[in-house]
Order: structure tokens, then sequence, then C-alpha cells
């Protein structure tokens, strides 16, 4: 009887301490997870010249578009 | 992996503002937010300088550091985004950004601010590429259509280059090797005299 009562005290502790555990604090970002450029947008005013979802497709696209920039290639 | 940056050639800047109106149209940002603009040093003397400046999309992003609801993100291109559905509008950004990007839409009564607004690189924000949302919230999303940053490309004298660092920054190599800087450039003796502002010798940069 005795031990019964000493087995439902400290679960009983227990079960009261568990309230005194500390709620994790760190700041995490709200941010909703973004869609990568690569993957395109799927309507009009895309650009023809690179497949829409292809990672490299796109890298090798946005590299040509860039040296469109250099003057010294486009004039000479 | 490309790591998007913008680069400015003063040189070239007329200060025609092409950019920041170009910025203004595709994105149709409200009166009083400007997400570029043009800076001129030394305005109205011989040898003045113009630049064009917005976000500069830092690597250690001091907007970011500083955010407390931490609303920045940062693309795989390297590119510093926020989510305005997170920002509180409290302004730190603001006077962490070395550059004045961070800007605050204030047409309410009593200096009310809205959400931050800055330049996205014309990659958008959070919401679906593409989408009404995301249009509405931060303007279109041109990387993901295949392009580049509009003021970068409507850039009359291709003054502002944007795009994959590494590559901006080898046309920008070349063309000061090919032209050279300060009264080295062609033009300059016609512009502002055969001396170089601010030194009375004439001398080189």
């Amino acid at each position: 009887m005795k031990r019964t009562f000493v087995i439902a005290a400290a679960v009983m502790g227990l079960a009261a301490l568990s309230a005194c555990t500390e709620r994790p604090q760190t700041l995490d970002s709200g941010v909703k997870v973004d869609a990568q450029a690569f993957q395109g947008t799927g309507m009009a005013y895309e650009v023809p010249g690179w497949k829409q979802g292809d990672k490299v497709s796109w890298e090798q696209h946005m590299k040509v578009r860039t040296q469109n920039q250099n003057d010294y290639s486009r004039v000479n | 992996m490309a790591r998007m940056k913008f680069v400015c050639d003063s040189e070239r800047c007329i200060e025609c503002n092409s950019c920041v109106t170009a910025c203004k149209a595709e994105h149709d940002v409200p009166w009083g937010v400007n997400r570029r603009r043009v800076v001129t040093l030394n305005d109205g003397v011989p040898g003045e300088r113009s630049i064009s400046v917005a976000c500069m999309h830092c690597s250690d992003a001091p907007c970011m550091a500083v955010c407390p609801v931490n609303c920045f993100y940062r693309s795989d291109e390297g590119v510093v985004l926020h989510d305005k559905d997170v920002c509180i509008g409290c302004g730190y950004c603001s006077y962490a950004c070395p550059f004045g990007a961070p800007q605050f839409p204030s047409t309410g009564a009593f200096g009310v601010r809205g959400k931050m607004d800055k330049c996205t690189f014309c990659a958008g924000g959070p919401e679906a590429n593409g989408s009404e949302a995301e249009f509405q919230k931060y303007g279109r999303n041109r990387l993901a259509e295949g392009k580049l940053p509009a003021c970068a490309e409507m850039c009359s004298t291709k003054a502002l280059l944007g795009g994959d660092g590494d590559v901006i920054a080898d046309i920008f190599r070349n063309r000061v090797v090919k032209r050279g800087k300060g009264a080295e450039v062609w033009g300059w003796g016609t512009a502002y005299g055969s001396k170089q502002a601010g030194q009375p010798g004439g001398a080189k940069s």
C-alpha cells in the first residue's frame, strides 16, 4: 500500500515538473519558401531559348544574356 | 552557381535616370518609393560623377542581421529578398543599410509607415513565381522569366551592369583596360578641358 502511494506520488511529481520545461525560444523565420528562379513562371513573357525547370539551361541562358550588356563584344 | 550583382560605371553614367524610370514602370512602384536612384557627386562641378544606387544584395547583409522578425532571406543566386507578410515596418533595416536601399511608403497621416520595399534584383518575393500576389507585393519576377533586371537592361550607355558577378566583372575589366580611366578616357578634354578636375597639374588619375 505504502509502495503504491510512493510510486503514484513520484509519477504525479514528474507530471507536475514537466510543466516547468522551457519552451524553445529560437528565432524561426516565418518566411515562406521561395521557388527558384530557374523553375520559371509557366506563363507568357518568358524569353525563349531556355527550358523552364532546367537549372543548367537557365544558367547558360543568363550567362549569354548578361553578355548582351558587353558592348565591346557587340560592336567589335 | 551565379551570384547576382550590380556594377555602375561612373565614367559612363549620364544621370538620365532611365534606370529609375524603368524600375518604377516595371514594378508599378508607388509614389514616394524609389527602389533605385541616381546619386551625383560634385554636382555642377567639372568632373562630376553619377552612379545608380539600389540594394547591393550584400553577401553579409546588415539589414538581414538587424531584422527583429527575420523577414529576410537570400536566394540561391545571392539575391537578398524579404517577406512583406512577416515585415513589421520597424525601419531597423533602413538604419542599418549603408546604401539607403530599404524604402517605406508613407501615405498615411502622422508619418505612418508601411511595409519595407526595396530592390529585388527583379526576382520577386516568396509568393509563387509570376503570380498576381507576387507582382502586387514585390513587382515582376524577371529572373524567372529568363531576363535580367530592367534597370541594367534598359541602361542606354550600359553604365549599369547587372547579372552574374563574375561575368559583369569581366565585362567591366575589359572595358577599363580598353578605354582607360579618368583623363585617359576619350573625350575627357572635350567635355572638361584638358585638365583633370581637382588636379591643377592635369595629372592622370
